[in-house]
């Protein structure tokens, strides 16, 4: 694979312009129960998500099970229809002046579970090629080859083979080359080294993060693992129960975490020391339930700083004072919101 | 009286495949100490617990060696005696407790039974008890949980429920396979620190299998490092982190990410683990190490001993500081 063979959609922004836009983004899941399978509530899966994507950024979105980080990711590539919101590609906005599967040649996706993804009935060839050819792109077995060499698998070896006969490094290979296939400007890729080895999973950031400067491209990477997201990302978004409390450059996140609940999280990794190890564990109990989420600030129900406005109403995103690209939802850094600690952001 | 005492155990499973899952593993362990068993997926870390509760399957199962807990010969229980010692004297967390725990009935029914079968108490007392191990698993209104079922538990909460489960007859060994792998972060944390302060109240022992090294560094304060069925290294937690011996090792602690540059190239492991289809006749790392001697690939390693309860099973374990 060379440069050339690689055929991405013409920027047409320039690079200020960001290469995804994504503005109050909503999904709710509804519940159905009872003799006539009414609706009787509303999973709030994804609730009033916004942040933009620079080209050749590699944005990070962090969260525990049930945030609706996988869910936003699936919202970005039409596989789940969104309620409201908009997703504007380059300047484009999806539904408007541009159509679900345009967008899916500049964007595609990698998936956790390597297996799940592949058709067991098809070659590794005919499923790198299938989503070329499905787009009308020239010589897409040619292209599928080349892209398989790329990604470290010898296209005389594993052409033919099916998708069990691979490990689950190859066959993270095989959807990394698939997603490649197409020339997509955007890549999101959804805990995509979770479920590997360790020892594999360094194979393969090396290999994304060369594929990454080779082409050009842009990455969404989510994933639970703070390290991984701090080795990958440029910038980072933390979601809790489907809002998004947090987003800022990864030095910045690393040195201070603004959010209590980000703090939490981050305390929460394992210390790597055997002589300093964890004393308290930093959060008590399991996240809610986001069928029925907690009124105002969503973390409030296991926040130390919690205070009455935190209970009443919902903090929006606002830069902070020592570096407004570090942006945090939370009523003690905005100094009108009534909080008792309002603008001195979290006590010592 | 030593707590554990594997020598020479191997565990091939035929069938379709013939696989060589455990390669002449001994280990020992002294009255409550935590181990943790670090190792990547097909290491032959659960194979090993299960080899310690007789739970492999005895028909496609070709088990040697020996394997004692508090002089009880293992390999060597059936029935009711085998019973016994199950949940008695060793019991088991499993990584999903939704799949471990009975959806059936309440959890403080799946409780009391045990205490039941094992203490031979009635049913009211084994129900005391079983409240009394919500309570020390830090279950909040016990009360209440103890008529609930599996699933209108957290899972973190299930996790806790398994727990109780697992130390209701006082265990003098405690076996966990990978049991906070399934949950979040900050439950994660949660669930660690609450089997160490157990593990301290009781005074039990504990296996804990990872494959995860920042868990094994919480929990544990040793380590063994398993690769290919086999015991690439051992020794005190602080030993393998601070000075790690094997290549392995050295490269899975590289490979955890914790203090590496933002965008810098990884040192990645090449290739991926052996297929054990053979029983090693060599070092089973040596296809993927940086550091191989033909030597490597003709014989199986010696075992260095740089300290008491310290080894490496590497030919170049005793040179100072192996080549990057």
């Amino acid at each position: 694979m060379s440069v050339t063979d690689y055929t991405p959609t013409i920027d047409t922004g320039g690079p200020a312009q960001p290469l995804l836009t994504v503005n109050h983004l909503r999904k709710y899941f509804p519940v159905r129960g009872g003799i006539l399978g009414r609706t009787q509530a509303q999973v709030q899966a994804v609730d009033g998500v916004s942040f933009a994507v620079a080209k050749g950024e590699t944005l990070g979105i962090v969260g525990e099970s049930g945030c609706g980080k996988s869910t936003t990711a699936k919202l970005l590539i039409g596989l789940t229809e969104k309620d409201a919101g908009e997703i504007i590609f380059d300047g484009h906005a999806l539904g408007e002046r541009l159509s679900l599967k345009d967008l899916r040649r500049s964007v595609q996706m990698v998936f956790q579970d390597s297996y799940a993804t592949l058709n067991p009935r098809m070659t590794i060839l005919a499923s790198v090629a299938f989503g070329a050819r499905v787009q009308g792109l020239e010589d897409p077995e040619g292209l599928a080859r080349k892209m398989m060499d790329r990604v470290g698998l010898d296209p005389n070896r594993f052409a033919h083979r099916y998708p069990h006969e691979l490990s689950g490094g190859q066959r993270q290979r095989v959807n990394i080359a698939r997603a490649l296939a197409m020339s997509p400007r955007l890549v999101v890729l959804d805990e995509a080294v979770s479920a590997l080895d360790k020892s594999v999973e360094a194979q393969v950031l090396n290999l994304l993060s060369d594929l990454r400067a080779e082409f050009g491209l842009t990455y969404i990477f989510i994933s639970h693992d703070l390290n991984v997201v701090r080795y990958i990302s440029d910038r980072i978004l933390v979601m809790y129960l489907g809002e998004v409390v947090e987003i800022a450059p990864v030095d910045s996140i690393w040195q201070e975490q603004a959010h209590p609940y980000t703090r939490s999280l981050f305390s929460a990794m394992p210390s790597m020391d055997p002589d300093n190890r964890t004393q308290t564990p930093p959060l008590a109990g399991d996240p809610p339930n986001p069928i029925d989420p907690p009124k105002g600030c969503r973390f409030h129900t296991r926040c130390r700083f919690a205070s009455d406005v935190c209970k009443a109403k919902t903090p929006s995103l606002a830069g902070l004072a020592r570096n407004q690209a570090h942006q945090v939802a939370c009523h003690l850094y905005d100094s009108t919101s009534g909080h008792p600690q309002a603008g001195q952001g979290i006590p010592a | 009286m030593k707590l554990l005492d594997i020598s020479n155990l191997s565990v091939k499973f035929s069938g379709k495949r013939t696989v060589h899952a455990i390669n002449n593993v001994s280990l020992s362990m002294e009255q409550g100490e935590t181990l943790a068993l670090l190792g990547e997926s097909g290491s032959g870390k659960s194979v090993t617990l299960k080899a310690l509760l007789g739970l492999l399957p005895p028909k496609r199962t070709q088990i040697d060696g020996q394997v004692h807990v508090n002089g009880t010969d293992v390999l060597g229980l059936k029935g009711k005696a085998l019973q016994k010692y199950r949940g008695g004297e060793v019991s088991m967390v499993f990584q999903e407790p939704a799949l471990a725990l009975d959806p059936v009935y309440t959890v403080g029914h799946q409780i009391a039974e045990s205490v039941m079968r094992h203490k031979g108490i009635d049913k009211a007392n084994a129900m005391a008890t079983a409240l009394d191990m919500l309570d020390r698993v830090r279950i909040p209104s016990a009360n209440r949980r103890l008529h609930n079922y599996p699933h209108e538990l957290s899972g973190g909460m299930r996790q806790r429920v398994m727990i109780a489960l697992a130390l209701a007859c006082k265990p003098k060994l405690l076996l966990a396979d990978e049991p906070t792998t399934a949950l979040d972060a900050t439950v994660q944390i949660q669930i660690l620190l609450l089997l160490r302060e157990l593990q301290k109240e009781f005074g039990m022992g504990v296996i804990f299998v990872t494959h995860d090294i920042g868990v094994a560094v919480e929990i544990s304060e040793r380590v063994a490092v398993m690769y290919a069925g086999q015991i690439a290294e051992e020794g005190t937690t602080r030993e393998i982190i601070r000075d790690p011996r094997h290549p392995y090792t050295q490269g899975l602690l590289a490979a955890n990410l914790h203090d590496v540059a933002r965008g810098a190239r990884l040192n990645a492991i090449p290739g991926a683990p052996p297929a054990l289809e053979s029983k090693p006749d060599s070092c089973a790392f040596a296809p993927r190490c940086p550091v191989a001697m033909p030597e490597c690939r003709a014989a199986l390693p010696p075992v260095f001993e740089p300290g008491p309860r310290r080894r490496v099973a590497c030919l170049r374990a005793n040179e100072p500081i192996a080549a990057e």
